[in-house]
């Protein structure tokens, strides 16, 4: 079976604060049509998360600016998130990706962001240029009879 | 005891039990770690428990409330713990290998919805 996409959102949304837990919600919805389990989706939400606040914390600190959400679902259960901003950007992305590596000391971060996105994602990429922006694009399995 | 937004603290006998519950993000965890912080300043307990048996979705913003709950209880001299970590709390946990350094606390009680 060739693997097709069946469904497509965008959503553009301010980089505040309060959208972290909307933009969660979008994607757990968005993913609902495949019944995935109830671990399945707090992987989802948890990465989306992640995403999100960088772009509040990290790619507009104390300014708003907006955050670029994609979703695309395909006919083989699965499901890609990609999450832009315009941002400051990264330096160095292999670097940021390290455990523990945090550029904000003053603000409580542990430095795991990347390594949660990583590790509850099938397939993560990160891609970002200095005064540009960043991208963070994400997949993952939705169908229950392959995934726990 | 003194609630501020879904944090509920309790102090009796030189212990201090911070009650966090539902989503725990980047947007929630400064109001908790105020309303926390205050107290702890404030009290001085013996012992801190922070317990997140409620915890319905955590974040890596959650880890950094939990480990600056942490430094800080270490700094004022007073013994941290976290009691009753949800599921969805101990699977951010284990991902970032807090295990060695965070002593968790399970109590045979679960609360009763
Ligand atoms: N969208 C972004 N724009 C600019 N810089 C970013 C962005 N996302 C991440 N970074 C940089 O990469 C570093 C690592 O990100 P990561 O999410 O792993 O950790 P953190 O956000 O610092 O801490 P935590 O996510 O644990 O709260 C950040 O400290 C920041 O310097
Ligand atoms: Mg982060």
């Amino acid at each position: 079976m060739k693997r097709t996409k069946v469904n497509e959102m965008k959503v553009i949304f301010d980089s505040k604060s309060e959208n972290e837990s909307l933009a969660r919600y979008i994607c757990a919805a968005f993913c609902a049509v495949f019944d995935p389990t109830v671990e399945a989706l707090a992987d989802v939400k948890c990465t989306v998360s992640e995403a999100v606040t960088n772009c509040v914390v990290h790619a507009y600190k104390d300014t708003v600016g907006k955050i670029y959400m994609t979703l695309k679902a395909y006919n083989d259960s699965s499901v890609s998130i990609s999450i832009r901003d315009k941002g400051c950007g990264i330096e160095d992305t292999k670097q940021a990706r390290e455990p523990l590596f945090t550029t904000d000391l003053a603000g409580e971060r542990s430095g795991m962001g990347f390594p949660i996105m990583e590790s509850l994602s099938e397939r993560f990429s990160l891609k970002s240029k200095p005064g540009v922006g960043t991208q963070v694009s994400m997949s993952f399995k939705l169908d229950k009879n392959t995934k726990g | 005891m003194n609630t501020h937004e879904k944090l509920k603290l309790e102090y009796a006998d030189n212990v201090m039990i911070a009650y966090v519950s539902d989503d725990i993000d980047h947007h929630r965890a400064k109001g908790i770690r105020e309303g926390i912080d205050a107290r702890l300043y404030a009290d001085r307990p013996e012992r801190f428990l922070l317990d997140m048996s409620e915890v319905s979705f955590m974040d890596s913003s959650g880890l950094g409330l939990i480990l600056g709950r942490f430094t800080l209880c270490r700094e004022l001299g007073i013994d941290f713990a976290l009691s009753n970590p949800s599921r969805e709390v101990e699977k951010i946990l284990d991902l970032a290998g807090t295990s060695r350094l965070i002593r968790i606390e399970k109590s045979e009680k679960r609360k009763d919805k």
